[in-house]
Parts: C-alpha cells; sequence; structure tokens
C-alpha cells in the first residue's frame, strides 16, 4: 500500500445533479500516485459525470478536487496538462489518418512537431496500428478506433490517465490487447482511473476498486481486500435438462444451508458457507425429473462481492452487457 | 509556445479538413461570381455597374462564406464530440476559439477578394481608398464570423445553425444599407439597421468605393470592433454554460 503522501487526485464531497437526478451524491475518495484505481458500476451510475468533473468537462456543484495538489473544481484548465482522457466513445476525427490524429492531439498539448511525429510512431507500433497508419479513422473498425483514442490519451506522456469503459462494445481479442495495454501503461508508472461496468474487468486490473450505486460510493477498498469477503463461500452452477419452476424453492426448503438461484438457460446456482456436495443435489433434481448435464464449482468472485456490497443483481450487470452486444 | 503550437495546428487541422476541401473552394469562387452575374445583368447598366455592385457583392460573399463554415466546424464537431477533446486541451477557451475561428475570418477575407479580383479585369480600381476597405474586410469577416458562431453554439444541430444563420443573413442583407441606403428605410426599420454590424461594413465599404458614406469612419470601424468583442464574448458564455455542464 502507498503512503498518504503519495495522493495524486484527491475528491472530496462532490455532488453535481442534472434537474431532478442526482447524478453525483457527496463523493470523496484519493488515489495514489502509480495506482489502477477501479471505478464500478452500473450504467447511470455517475462514474462518467465524476470523470467529467475530475477533468473539466462539467462543473460540481459542491465538492473540491485537488490533481497534484491543485485545486481545479473552479479552474481545471491548471491540470489539464497532467491528464490524459479517454472518452467512453471514441472521439477523434474522422476525417484525419490515424497518424494525423495521433500528432494533432499532440500538438493540443503543444508539443513540438519532431516529438509528436516520433511519438506517434511509437504509439501505432505499440498499439498495432502502423499498417493503419495512413488510413482515415473513419475507416477503422471498432476496436481499432478504441485502440487509436486510447494511443490519443497518453500521446503527451501524461503521469494520469481516465479511461472511460474501454472496452465497451468491441470484440474479445481487441478487449483482451487493450487491457494488457493498460496493465503495461500502469506498470510503466501512470496512475489510471478505469470506470467500467464489467466486473471480471476491474478484478483483474485494479489494485483498488470503489463501488458506485445511484451517485454514492458504497465502498472503497483494495481488490485483495474485498476479494477477502469471498472467503469461507462455496459455489456450484448446475446445468440443467429443462427450467423448473419453483426449483430453486424447493432446493433450499431441503438444504436449508444453501442460497440457490436459477439462471437463465436452465440453470441453478448454489452457494453455501459450507462445502457443497454435488452428490445428494444431483438425486434431488432427479427426483423431481430434472437430468443434471453439468456441475460446476466456481471460485467466488468479485462480481458476488459487488452484488452483496451494493444489492444490485449480477444480471442487472450482465443486462446491460448483452445490451451492448458485447461478447466477453 | 506551447499555446502557439495547439493555436497554429487547431487553424491548420480546420484549414485542410474544411476550408481547402474543393466543395469549399469551389463554392468561394463560385458563389460570389453568381452574384456578380447576377447583379451585373440585372442591372442592365453595363461595365459601368461593376464598381456600384462591388460593395454588395463583396459583403454578401463574406457574410455567406464565414457564417456557412461555422456550422460546420464547430456545432459538427461538438454533434460527433471530436469538439470535447479541444474542450480538454490545455488552452483557455479564448484561444481555442479564436482557433477556430482564424480559419473562417481568413476563407471570409478570400472570399471577398474573389469579386474584386474579378472587377479589376474590367473596371479600373485606382479610385479604391485601399487603406480602409482592406480593414472593412477584415472586419467584416470577423463580425459576419463572431456571428457564426454565435449561433453555432447557440444550437444543438448542424441544420439548426443554418436555418437560423438564413433567418439572420438574409434580413441583414436587406437592411444594411448595401442596397437600399438606409436612409430611404422606413423609420421603423432603422433601429434595426444600427442594430447589425453590417450597416457599419457596408458604410465602410461604400465609403472606400464611391467615397460615399454616411457615418464617420472612425465610427464605424469603433462599431465593428464593439460587435466583434460583444458576438465573442457571447459565444464563450454560452459554451461555458451549454457545453460544460
Amino acid at each position: 500500500m502507498v503512503a498518504d503522501n503519495n495522493v495524486i487526485i484527491q475528491v472530496s464531497g462532490l455532488s453535481k445533479r442534472f434537474g431532478e437526478i442526482q447524478a453525483v451524491d457527496g463523493v470523496d475518495f484519493s488515489i495514489y500516485e502509480g495506482e489502477l484505481f477501479g471505478f464500478l458500476g452500473p450504467n447511470g451510475a455517475g462514474k462518467t459525470t465524476t470523470i467529467n468533473m475530475l477533468t473539466g468537462l462539467a462543473r460540481p456543484d459542491t465538492g473540491s478536487v485537488r490533481i497534484k495538489g491543485i485545486e481545479c473544481s473552479v479552474n481545471p484548465k491548471a491540470t489539464q496538462h497532467l491528464m490524459g482522457i479517454v472518452p467512453d466513445e471514441s472521439n477523434l476525427y474522422p476525417e484525419l489518418t490515424g497518424y494525423d490524429n495521433l500528432t494533432f492531439c499532440g500538438a493540443l498539448y503543444g508539443m513540438e512537431r519532431s516529438n509528436r511525429e516520433k511519438r506517434a510512431c511509437q504509439l501505432l507500433e505499440q498499439f498495432g496500428l502502423t499498417d493503419a497508419a495512413n488510413r482515415k479513422f473513419a475507416t477503422y473498425s471498432k476496436g481499432m478506433k478504441r485502440k487509436l483514442t486510447i494511443a490519443a490519451g497518453i500521446v503527451h506522456s501524461p503521469p494520469i490517465l481516465f479511461l472511460d469503459e474501454p472496452t465497451t462494445g468491441i470484440d474479445v481479442a481487441s478487449a483482451r490487447h487493450i487491457r494488457q495495454l493498460i496493465y503495461n501503461l500502469n506498470a510503466g508508472g501512470t496512475t489510471i482511473f478505469l470506470t467500467t461496468h464489467y466486473i471480471e474487468e476491474a478484478e483483474r486490473l485494479c489494485q483498488r476498486i470503489a463501488f458506485m450505486v445511484s451517485g454514492k460510493i458504497v465502498r472503497t477498498d483494495t481488490t485483495g481486500n474485498l476479494m477477502r469477503l469471498t472467503e469461507g463461500r462455496y459455489v456450484v452452477q448446475f446445468a440443467l435438462s429443462k427450467d423448473i419452476e419453483g426449483l430453486a424453492d424447493a432446493m433450499e426448503k431441503k438444504f436449508p444451508y444453501v442460497k440457490c438461484q436459477t439462471s437463465p438457460g436452465a440453470a441453478v446456482r448454489v452457494e453455501s458457507r459450507e462445502p457443497i456436495l454435488i452428490a445428494p443435489f444431483v438425486k434431488f433434481m432427479e427426483d423431481h425429473g430434472v437430468e443434471v448435464t453439468e456441475a460446476r464449482k466456481i471460485r467466488p468472485s468479485l462480481e458476488d462481492v459487488f452484488v452483496e456490497i451494493t444489492g444490485i443483481e449480477a444480471n442487472a450487470i450482465k443486462g446491460e452487457k448483452e445490451k451492448m452486444g458485447v461478447g466477453r | 509556445m506551447k499555446a502557439r503550437i495547439a493555436f497554429w495546428n487547431i487553424l491548420l487541422k480546420d484549414m485542410r479538413s474544411y476550408y481547402l476541401k474543393p466543395p469549399n473552394v469551389s463554392w468561394g469562387i463560385i458563389f460570389p461570381l453568381a452574384w456578380t452575374g447576377m447583379f451585373f445583368i440585372r442591372s442592365g447598366q453595363g461595365l459601368d455597374s461593376i464598381l456600384t455592385l462591388l460593395p454588395g457583392v463583396v459583403a454578401i460573399s463574406v457574410l455567406f462564406g464565414t457564417t456557412s463554415m461555422l456550422a460546420v466546424t464547430v456545432t459538427f464537431e461538438k454533434k460527433g464530440r471530436s469538439f470535447e477533446r479541444l474542450l480538454l486541451a490545455p488552452i483557455s477557451l479564448e484561444l481555442l476559439m479564436l482557433a477556430k475561428t482564424t480559419g473562417a475570418i481568413i476563407f471570409g477575407i478570400a472570399n471577398a477578394f474573389v469579386p474584386i479580383i474579378m472587377a479589376s479585369f474590367f473596371a479600373d480600381l485606382s479610385g479604391l481608398n485601399w487603406v480602409t476597405l482592406v480593414p472593412a474586410i477584415i472586419f467584416i469577416a470577423a463580425s459576419s464570423t463572431f456571428l457564426g458562431l454565435f449561433i453555432a453554439v447557440s444550437v444543438s444541430e448542424v441544420f439548426e445553425a443554418q436555418t437560423f444563420s438564413n433567418f439572420i443573413r438574409f434580413p441583414m442583407l436587406f437592411l444594411c444599407g448595401l442596397f437600399f441606403p438606409v436612409k430611404q428605410l422606413p423609420a421603423w426599420l432603422k433601429p434595426l439597421s444600427y442594430a447589425l454590424p453590417l450597416t457599419y461594413g457596408a458604410d465602410v465599404l461604400h465609403s472606400s468605393i464611391h467615397q460615399v458614406g454616411n457615418m464617420p469612419l472612425i465610427f464605424n470601424f469603433l462599431m465593428l470592433i464593439t460587435f466583434c468583442t460583444a458576438l465573442f464574448v457571447m459565444s464563450l458564455r454560452n459554451i461555458r454554460q451549454r457545453w460544460i455542464l
């Protein structure tokens, strides 16, 4: 754990209201230098509004934001040179080539021509886009667009990088590549503020995570501490030959030490604080005319912690993924 | 130094992406030519009418050239979210918007010289007062650009910007004294005429080309500077209120 004097972003009592909606409600958190900090929550939780307030695209109603000790809630321009920002949608210039987009973004941060040209070539290589360097951004695939948008965010080598939903809406291979790039950037010393609604992404990448729900932070802790909440929990997922109404309730009556939950696609998830023996469950289901096609022990994940802390069903988040049409 | 690099590159990108594109270059040439031809034929006075038509055609070319472009360079980029990238850059909003508008001002000035160059082949331009004509064109281009900017940042869609532009541009042409002297307008329309930046620009154009101005030159230039400043400041205020939520 890093010392308190290494705080690079300090947020206190940050709030923002849009009409009747309290988008962000008294949020406090600190991010340490060199940390990969995850901001996790469902769509509409207030993650993007928080990023916008930190970067200067939105004005906080109340609260303060200090970046590297500089108060920037009133004058965000004072700290914008320290940040790279990758928005939730790729927003580069469609009429410019990949190379021209990068050199233009470098120029916005005052980089000299020779420096930005060298840096653009280096980033195109690093992000596997050299072959597409002279193609217009409009012709890029979604995954390529996300990669170039991230490259544009770090063209001026900022010490802090804000990544808003970096892997949303892209294919599995590109998402993996982007996660590796994020990991490498952080390993190279960049402080990263990552918002995502992909729980497993946060679990894999982040050192600390804040759970945000309805504009409020409900818990902030290290990923390790959060995962410790899953210790002593056992989960088995049964795949069944057919869906049976009321099966989960019947199982809980028969096995009072477990919690059962049916999932879409003829499956039932059994959770317990005691080790789960599979055979009695298989027999129980056969007695109810259902064949068990697969029984799999599952390692409890951050998703379980998220559900326990926020009270939001994991299915609600999964539903969002399906809506986005994302293959993970 | 860093601000200068950002300013220059925003301007350069806009010139390449918008103003120097073949459709806009051809618009910049054909539009003034079409207006000149139209007025020339309509006047029926032969080549003698060229100088009479010049202030009107110059003003129309600048006005339409500048105001049309801002809907694209600002409203379109805002809609596509690429404008956010500029707002997040560590340069002041004032400098950013000056960079975004300088391209349109240069485009407007270039547009103004199309009819002047054309006229030089058919008429004697030795009587023109270039010392006042050139600054007049620059200030008309700047005030029209800032008017276009004010419209562009007051709306959300490109078509809204173009619709509002037309609501303002066409009445302005007929009320500014280019085609009908302001003195001959009905009394109730005169205050409206004096509330338009082009009225003062048109007066300098008449003064520079025909040596007949209604108001002192210095007053006209001061009014143009006032309009430029007011429109720019109001546009910045609108951006801060509407785009930085």
